[in-house]
């Protein structure tokens, strides 16, 4: 980014060998460390060459401290510019925060190893913690992991001890702003702590922010009232959906009634499709009829494009070109066989991106071409007779239910005329005399 | 209906370096310009280094937060419950769960519905996902991810596959499958990958593409073959927790609220921050669009729900009361957008009426937190996963042919005796 590109230009000034920040070289302990500058010549010199007050440059050294550019000696966590006599370094590009590389975990964990491999016990309570964090997550990779360290650790054996120093300060410098150790305010933290200066990118978002146009409260709220009002028959939770609730009666009929590829929809559903353009397009039955319509006149091929963007819009990757070609083919290009009409401008700036296709290349036309649909085509469709025909066909299912209900089945002639046999049988049998062998004979059978 | 006011978002070339990118409508010394967001950069930088002290830059944020604050109250001339007026009220309602779906070892983190009304996907604190038919409550899949603390799944739009991702920083898909004896694990494919835990994720219109929040403060939307990010959207200054997408037809933007307590509104087309609203006191742990898609309602640790309208640019409505004292993790609307369903870690439901404020149910029966809560794709039922390690799926309760009297006495009856778990 090029705050990046500013910080790189401020660097670049501050080492320049005649106009930069005075170093010296600095024994530590038989070693001697080159380049080293105090806080307040650093705070000198930012005073000096960007024109501001001390304050100002004590805090934008500090910036460059926690961005990493330039590293403490003394007390090196502590991410801050003392404008005193402490020691700092400039650090190497090599470890400057660049956009493409990340801090990867695996760089880190590939460091953390290094360095107990160079020395157990080492690491700092909050390190060994990472460490055993990333030890349990990247345990996939942790031989990959191990080898690098190895290879790095005995690569910098082979160096000069000093120039091994200065590297491992680099280093150790680096990850403290990527990973910085607990309370330590780094430029890289994302985290609730983190250190907010009012930037002027955010001033460009307020002004736009402020630019932006509103609608009036009554209007905006009204519109949400509205939209209640208009669904409040097809929510379950308000009024009951018919014939039942698949939840409550355990009968999944309510459902059936409403599949995406129903022949004949339910009443609710066809009147559902007339409150709004998205209503109807989101459900594939009312897609599939606007169909019908479109076809009637002679006009599917707006439809057909608007489904081929959002292909193109929600596809994947890869297809992205041939999709965008095909597109082209079919309804952009001159004489193309389902061509259509969109406003000069438009074309003109869709074609000229379909040079160099990305998923979104295709929104103006897009755009254009569905507010045609939603502010003429719907309404014409509402009033065909298409429209008017799936109105009637729909299906009511309390209709259904309530006809059920009263359709009640009557008994069977069948048992109603033995019943009247079995009735006389008896009256005649108590009206006559009785027969002993008869009454013997029955007695008989039923034993 | 209402027309949608959608971002016509410019394509070309940039005023100042001349290449195609999307670009950013500003003014500049009350002139309009077209520059794209990195000129808009170096302009910003620029104006850093010809001298401005931070101090000036400190006054300027503020004169102009305190403008925009100016202008939104210009047009602030009526409240919802003005609006609502004329409405009829609802009643007490009554919520019954009639499914409750055993099977995670652990608490469950977040679920999702599927397309077809009744499959329902689910992920627990011990790794494992399972995909259940609701209806009959039987698991028809399960997987166990190799790492704890699942936070985010989600059904993909034909209902093939299922996405999922927490503690290992990635989002990944499963594509399901009809034998249920085939190992889903052997078919992962890692998509998207942060630099902290992912907290959710959601797929786009097609399983192609999946958009994604997580603790690093960002979010970013992924093509699913590839594993590409196809963007990212930088500006919360915290951990993202949630993020939901606009239900429009334009289907181009998307809002995400995070531990930062701001709500953030993105065009996914150009990455940038389009909306801001910064009114809640803590955590904002769930976002949920209004279905009509010209408002958004949160949910938030300082125990309030809130409704924000995106056309009139401001905070509408707060659904909260002095009982209720703890956090609320998780919101969704009714069909109509009548109703607010909100989970609170006091373990219980509460349903808000939108446009009045008043809460007309409350639902018992949970054991632990509620963590999500989902209404069905036809609005017939609602799910709530806890960490009691339970789904339950429950409707409004209704006597069937039974005059309002008794319904009334009823509720009356359950509200004030406090029976905490009815089972019918």
């Amino acid at each position: 980014k090029t705050l990046r590109h500013f910080y790189y230009q401020m660097m670049l000034q501050m080492q320049d060998p005649s106009t930069g920040v005075k170093g010296t070289d600095q024994k530590l302990n038989i070693t001697i460390i080159p380049h080293v500058i105090t806080g307040q010549d650093i705070v000198a010199w930012i005073t000096k060459n960007m024109n501001i007050d001390n304050d100002e440059a004590q805090a934008f050294g500090t910036m460059l401290v926690a961005f990493g550019y330039i590293y403490p000696l003394q007390d090196h966590k502590k991410l801050v510019l003392r404008p005193d006599g402490s020691l700092n370094r400039f650090q190497t590009p090599y470890f400057w925060p660049v956009q493409k590389w990340k801090a990867e975990d695996t760089d880190y964990g590939i460091y953390l190893a290094k360095r107990n491999i160079r020395k157990k016990g080492v690491l700092d309570a909050y390190e060994q913690e990472e460490y055993n964090k990333l030890h349990k997550w990247m345990n996939h990779k942790w031989d990959f992991i191990v080898m690098q360290a190895k290879e790095q650790y005995h690569a910098g054996k082979a160096r000069q001890k000093a120039d091994r120093v200065v590297f491992d300060c680099q280093e150790r410098a680096y990850w403290i702003v990527h990973r910085p150790p607990p309370q330590t305010h780094s430029a890289m933290d994302y985290g609730l702590d983190r250190h907010i200066d009012p930037n002027v990118e955010e001033i460009i978002y307020t002004q736009q922010a402020v630019m932006r146009s509103r609608v009036k409260s009554s209007v905006s709220l009204g519109a949400l009232a509205k939209y209640i009002t208009t669904f409040k028959n097809h929510d379950p939770f308000l009024i009951p959906c018919l014939p039942s609730n698949p939840w409550h009666t355990d009968d999944d009929s309510y459902w059936e009634l409403n599949a995406p590829d129903v022949e004949i929809p339910t009443k609710m559903r066809v009147e559902r499709w007339s409150f709004s353009f998205y209503e109807l397009l989101n459900d594939p039955r009312g897609r599939a009829d606007f169909k019908i319509f479109l076809k009637k006149e002679f006009s599917g091929e707006n439809l057909a494009f608007w489904e081929a963007a959002e292909e193109l819009k929600w596809g994947t990757a890869a297809s992205m070109s041939e999709k965008a070609e095909q597109i082209f083919k079919t309804f952009l290009a001159p004489g193309a066989p389902r061509w259509i009409n969109i406003d000069g401008r438009t074309m003109g700036l869709t074609v000229k991106g379909l040079e160099h296709p990305h998923r979104y290349v295709l929104d103006g036309a897009q755009t254009h071409i569905f507010m045609l649909m939603k502010k003429d085509t719907f309404y014409r469709y509402l009033k065909s007779p298409v429209y008017k025909e799936i109105q009637k066909k729909a299906i009511s299912p309390a209709q259904l239910q309530q006809n059920m209900r009263n359709r009640r089945p009557s008994i069977d002639p069948i048992i109603t005329w033995q019943k009247e046999q079995e009735e006389k049988a008896k009256a005649a049998a108590a009206a006559g005399p009785v027969d002993i062998k008869k009454l013997m004979a029955s007695k008989l059978d039923r034993k | 209906m209402c027309d949608q006011t959608f971002l016509a978002i410019t394509f070309g070339p940039c005023d100042n370096c001349s290449q195609n990118k999307p670009l950013m409508n500003i003014y500049l010394k009350n002139e309009p310009i077209n520059y794209c967001s990195l000129c808009v950069e170096l302009m910003a930088c620029q104006g850093l280094a010809k001298g401005e002290t931070i101090h000036t830059l400190k006054t300027e944020s503020e004169t102009l937060k305190a403008k925009l604050e100016e202008e939104r109250a210009k047009l602030h001339d009526v409240e919802l419950h003005q609006v609502a007026e004329k409405i009829e009220a609802l009643g007490q309602f009554v919520m019954k769960t009639r499914r409750t779906l055993k099977g995670h070892g652990n608490k469950v983190l977040c679920m999702d519905w599927c397309r077809d009304k009744r499959r329902i996907v689910s992920s627990s604190q011990d790794g494992k996902v399972i995909v259940w038919d609701a209806y009959t409550t039987n698991k028809e899949h399960a997987v166990t991810m190799p790492c704890t603390w699942v936070m985010a799944c989600a059904y993909a739009p034909s209902g093939c596959a299922v996405a999922c991702g927490g503690l290992d920083n990635k989002c990944s898909v499963y594509p399901l499958s009809l034998d249920k004896n085939e190992n889903l694990a052997a078919k992962k494919k890692s998509v998207a990958m942060h630099t902290n835990y992912l907290s959710s994720c959601s797929f786009t219109n097609s399983d192609m593409q999946i958009l994604t929040s997580s603790g690093d403060g960002t979010c970013a939307l992924w093509d699913v073959e590839s594993g590409q990010l196809l963007q990212s959207f930088h500006g919360h200054s915290a951990d993202v927790l949630s993020l939901n997408l606009a239900p429009s037809e334009t289907g181009n933007t998307f809002v995400s609220g995070g531990c930062d307590k701001k709500a953030n509104v993105w065009d996914m087309r150009s990455g940038q921050n389009v909306q801001s609203f910064e009114t809640h006191e803590s955590d904002i742990n769930c976002v949920k669009y209004y279905p009509s898609g010209d408002a958004f309602a949160t949910g938030s640790d300082d125990a309030t729900c809130r409704l924000y309208d995106l056309r009139a640019d401001r905070e509408v409505a707060i659904y909260s009361k002095e009982s209720i004292i703890f956090g609320a993790s998780s919101v969704d609307f009714s069909l109509s957008g009548r109703l607010l369903f909100a989970g609170y870690n006091d373990y219980t439901i509460n349903v808000w009426d939108v446009l009045k404020g008043t809460r007309v149910a409350i639902l018992f029966g949970h054991e632990n937190r509620v963590s999500s809560v989902r209404v069905s794709p036809d609005g017939t039922a609602f799910c709530s996963g806890s960490w009691d390690s339970t789904l339950r799926v429950s409707v409004r309760f209704r006597f069937s042919g039974e005059s309002d009297l008794r319904n009334i006495l009823y509720s009356m009856v359950l509200l004030f005796t406090g029976i905490r778990d009815y089972r019918w």
